[in-house]
């Protein structure tokens, strides 16, 4: 076999260097467009677990890596003038000069031919190779040549960032957060030798921009950011090699291979720099290319064995790396954070890391976010480091109520036994404030048989020591519907009158809604008051009201299913009036807590997106909710949904750090560990837990 | 969980006399389901048509259509169909229901592929209301066949929680058949459904001297339309007792509640090679 690997990289080098070793008659070419000494970029980081497959995969470069590698277990977070150490990490940083060099003289020994300052100009120069690797990055000729059997897709990141180095010696991945008139500005950096280290800084466009780095030459940026982070750099320099302020772009392809031709590496895909991963991934694509060439006679075979061992560990990769990079890009919501939690948010931004997995990593660390989390929770002295319960067993307090933890559990028809789960907060299902707000024959209304119901059972739930939310709701354009036994959204032959915002069916067979006059909104407004009236006498905990999901509210607050031209229709402020109305009467006859269920994104085109989302909540919160309930969609009938693991954790977020009010998250929540990584990353205040009873 | 297998209605060299054999065999042994797919541009056997005769020689066994494309069949017919292989086979259809991955079978069917999404859903809606009004006979019992909706976009999830039983996945390694379980298990909770959705999983296999290559050639034929992923496809084929074991053991791990797997070749050795791995 004869191999040209174009590019000569870390992953092309490595490549080459294994093939050869692994079949020393075979013909192995590396074509690299720079010389031999030149490299861009300073540092690569590399975990304990790639260390062993390097291990595995060739001794002699692993031994010689090991020598001239930077080890450190430490993080370091430097935020409003304090910087916190998290323990327990494993890394470890190699000069990406010595990575080369070692990789190229082990390939020269191996019998590898080196060719550099070469430019290849057309693939087509390599037609007598069996295999040709594209190890030639994001932008090379190969992935440029193949495309369209690649599918390329490509995300660029709105954020700006510059790759330094630094003569500053360093013992820990460092963070620093740092605002200044123009924006807030963050580095990450981390040592590759005792005496160097990478220094990135990324800021939003704006404060780029304002900053006036876009027209700056690379002295001047270097002169901004050492001016900006001089405390850090404690008087140490920040060198550049190439360093322009770019976006990062994230690669995915759908295929890695076509014919005779693979990718490697960056070539391949990328991963936000902010998970330290691109090197590492690069180098591991090379073993298992390399693998995959020794397991099979056929090449097809061969490189789709490659692609199916890779493709899902690198999409694992990116998606924690958008995580990431998304948490960067907004981290100025948690510029108010208290040090201990937004450390702790930092440190569990990707979702790779969670509450456990940061507990056994750094157990110091979590015991302090636990006491101060209790502190914060309970008004007990903080800055004690005690024995405290996780989060999610932590009280929570609104207005006079205390709620016992942290878990809210929304309940079925049997309020007792969804109390049993032991949550907190058990949250009734839907109660309609009317005959006709209804969804299903089956929906209770909060009529005097309801309050007796109700009121034993909540006090029975009292003894047992959980709190209990009334839901309230009209079901709108999604009532007279068949009890959902029987499946959702199935419309009644012989139902009920429907009103609604404006007169559009919620499925193709559902029954038309009539367009509510002024009368009818006032009405409306007028049984949602006498409702709270008459839960006030049912000893409940809370109130929440429904404007979610489709239902009679949130089909006000929606564009797509509001088409009123009156004051209750058009801009957001008149969509909120009928909502708002609502929530002034109830708030005037309700004293306790008061909290909101919004659909936080209609998951439809031209719909409510989360920054609508933190508006609606901005005006709930002004009018005195004092709670939003995030749920997601269920706006229209065909929405485009996304149930993945934690769906509506996000719009919690978003929500609560800058609308700032308190949130319950919802959304294929799963597990304890879920919910105080949840809660100590201060993502919501409650979680609904999902716990699905398998039977 | 339990455990079906498909019958050859889509391999090449498929005939009248292997189906009816092999659903004898299948009817005899430890098999729960006969499953079959649904293609148009293709040389197979049409799903309905197939269970029909199916039915004729079997006493016992489920017969589950994984999946038929909905939106190529006049809703009002495809209730009937359902309805009569139901009754014909005393209540033993299960009703794989979904959109369907290929243009070319919109386009032979001469039915636009746009807007199938939405189509569906109305077919959902309805399906069950028509199986109850009595007008289009024949009237199943109470409450029908059961509806089991496959595809992977949250679209169809919602679908599946909102109209059907279940959940139909179309296949894979156990992991992406967990991942696929646990965002339908998902929907169904975020629509408000009691209980849990009913999980189907499918595999192919072959097995037997000479058949893995001729079982990955029919798999990269048939999943041509999904180009390099084909590949992929091709290389998933079960053509080992201990694949099999261990893809059994993962599906069920995985909460599945009936597990189908596919011929890739067509020999009348391969049900009864089937029927002893998995005893």
């Amino acid at each position: 076999m004869r191999y040209a690997v174009i590019g000569g990289g870390p992953s092309g080098l490595y490549f080459a260097l294994l093939a050869k070793k692994a079949n020393p008659t075979e013909e192995v070419l590396v074509v690299e467009r720079n010389p031999p000494d030149a490299t861009f970029g300073w540092g690569v980081v590399f975990s304990e677990e790639t260390l062993g497959a390097l291990r595995d995969a060739d001794y002699e470069t692993y031994t010689e890596i090991g020598e001239s590698f930077a080890r450190w277990n430490a993080i370091d977070i430097y935020y409003r003038d304090t910087k916190i150490r998290s323990r327990g990490h494993v890394f470890t940083g190699i000069s990406r000069k010595v990575l080369l060099d070692i990789l190229q003289r082990r390939c020269r020994a191996l019998g590898v031919r080196l060719e550099f300052e070469r430019e290849v100009r057309d693939v087509a120069e390599f037609e007598g190779a069996d295999l040709i690797v594209g190890a030639d990055g994001i932008n090379g000729l190969v992935r440029r040549t193949y495309g369209e059997f690649f599918k390329p897709q490509v995300a660029v990141h709105p954020t700006k960032y510059v790759w330094f180095g630094s003569d500053l010696p360093l013992d820990a991945f460092t963070f620093i957060f740092r605002r200044n008139d123009d924006g807030l500005f963050q580095v990450h950096a981390y040592p590759f030798d005792a005496r160097t280290c990478t220094f990135i800084v990324e800021c939003p466009e704006d404060a780029w921009r304002r900053a006036g780095l876009e027209s700056a030459n690379e002295a001047d940026s270097i002169a901004y950011c050492e001016a900006l982070f001089h405390p850090e750099l404690r008087g140490r320099r920040l060198m550049s090699n190439r360093s322009l302020w770019l976006n990062f772009a994230t690669l995915r392809q759908e295929s890695w291979h076509h014919g005779n031709v693979v990718l490697l590496g960056d070539a391949a895909h990328t991963a936000h720099f902010s998970i330290g991963s691109g090197t590492k991934l690069a180098m591991e694509d090379s073993i298992a290319l390399v693998d995959a060439l020794r397991r099979h006679h056929d090449l097809g075979a061969a490189l789709n064995d490659y692609e199916m061992e890779r493709q899902p560990v690198v999409e694992r990769f990116q998606e924690a790396a958008l995580e990431s990079s998304s948490y960067f890009e907004h981290v100025s919501r948690y510029a108010h954070f208290d040090p201990r939690q937004f450390a702790f948010n930092l440190l569990t931004r990707s979702r790779r890391i969670s509450y456990i997995n940061l507990t056994q990593r750094d157990p110091e660390l979590v015991r302090t976010v636990d006491s101060w989390f209790n502190a914060a929770a309970t008004g007990s002295p903080d800055g004690v480091v005690r024995l405290s319960p996780p989060p999610m067993f932590t009280p929570f307090r609104i207005g006079e109520l205390t709620i016992p933890n942290r878990v809210a559990v929304a309940a079925g028809p049997d309020l007792e036994v969804a109390a049993r789960m032991g949550g907190g907060l058990v949250i009734t299902e839907f109660v309609s404030v009317t005959e006709d707000g209804r969804i299903t024959p089956e929906t209770p209304v909060i009529d005097r048989a309801e309050q007796d119901k109700l009121r034993s059972a909540v006090e029975r739930i009292h003894q047992a020591g959980s709190c209990v939310a009334l839901q309230l709701g009209h079901a709108g354009r999604r009532g007279s519907m068949r009890p959902h036994s029987e499946g959702v959204d199935r419309p009644l032959r012989k139902g009920w009158r429907l009103l609604a915002a404006s007169p559009i069916a919620y499925t193709p067979h559902a029954a038309l809604p009539k367009e509510m006059t002024a009368g009818d909104i006032a009405h409306a407004v007028k049984v949602f008051a006498a409702s709270a009236r008459a839960a006030a006498g049912c000893s409940l905990d809370a109130l929440e009201l429904n404007f979610a999901h489709g239902y009679l509210v949130a089909g006000f607050i929606s564009p797509l299913t509001n088409r009123r031209t009156d004051e209750y229709g058009g801009s957001l402020e008149n969509r909120m009036r009928f909502p708002l109305e609502v929530l002034d009467a109830v708030r005037a006859i309700w004293v306790g807590p008061l909290l909101v269920r919004i659909s936080a994104d209609d998951w439809a085109q031209g719909g409510i997106d989360l920054d609508d989302a933190v508006e609606i909540a901005r005006l709930l919160k002004a009018r005195g909710c004092d709670l939003i309930h995030a749920v997601m969609g269920q706006t229209v009938w065909e929405g485009r949904p996304d149930y993945r693991r934690l769906f509506g954790v996000a719009a919690s977020d978003r929500i609560r750090n800058e609308a700032g009010i308190p949130t319950i998250a919802t959304g294929n929540v799963t597990t304890a560990d879920d919910v105080n990584t949840i809660l100590a990353a201060g993502r919501a205040d409650l979680c609904v837990l999902d716990l699905p009873s398998r039977g | 969980m339990n455990i079906g297998v498909g019958l050859p209605t889509s391999t090449s060299g498929i005939n009248a006399e292997l189906l009816f054999e092999w659903a004898k065999r299948a009817d005899a042994g430890p098999f729960s389901s006969l499953g079959v797919v649904d293609r148009v541009a293709y040389q197979n056997y049409e799903p309905f048509t197939a269970l029909a005769a199916a039915a004729a020689v079997t006493r016992r066994v489920r017969l589950a259509t994984m999946v038929v494309i909905a939106p190529l069949r006049n809703t009002a017919m495809l209730a009937k169909q359902a309805a009569s292989l139901d009754a014909l086979s005393g209540g033993r259809l299960t009703l794989g229901l979904a959109v369907g991955a290929r243009g070319e079978d919109y386009a032979a069917s001469g039915i636009e592929s746009r807007g199938r999404g939405r189509r569906f859903g109305e077919q959902l809606e309805a399906i069950r209301d028509i199986w109850e009004e009595g007008k289009i006979g024949p009237t199943p019992k109470s409450p029908g066949p059961r509806v089991l909706v496959g595809g992977s976009s949250g679209e169809a999830l919602a679908r599946m929680a909102r109209y059907a039983d279940g959940y139909m996945h179309g296949g894979g390694p156990p992991r992406a058949f967990a991942g696929a379980a646990a965002k339908a298990v998902a929907a169904w909770s975020d629509l408000g459904r009691p209980g849990q959705p009913i999980l189907w999983g499918m595999g192919y296999f072959a097995l037997g001297d000479g058949t893995a290559d001729a079982g990955a050639e029919y798999l990269r034929h048939y999943y041509a339309f999904t180009g390099p992923f084909a590949e992929k496809i091709a290389a998933g084929n079960l053509t080992s007792p201990g694949a099999i074991t261990d893809f059994i053991r993962g599906y069920e791990d995985a909460g599945c509640d009936e597990l189908v797997l596919f011929p890739t070749a067509s020999s009348i050795e391969q049900v009864d090679r089937l029927a002893e791995v998995i005893g």
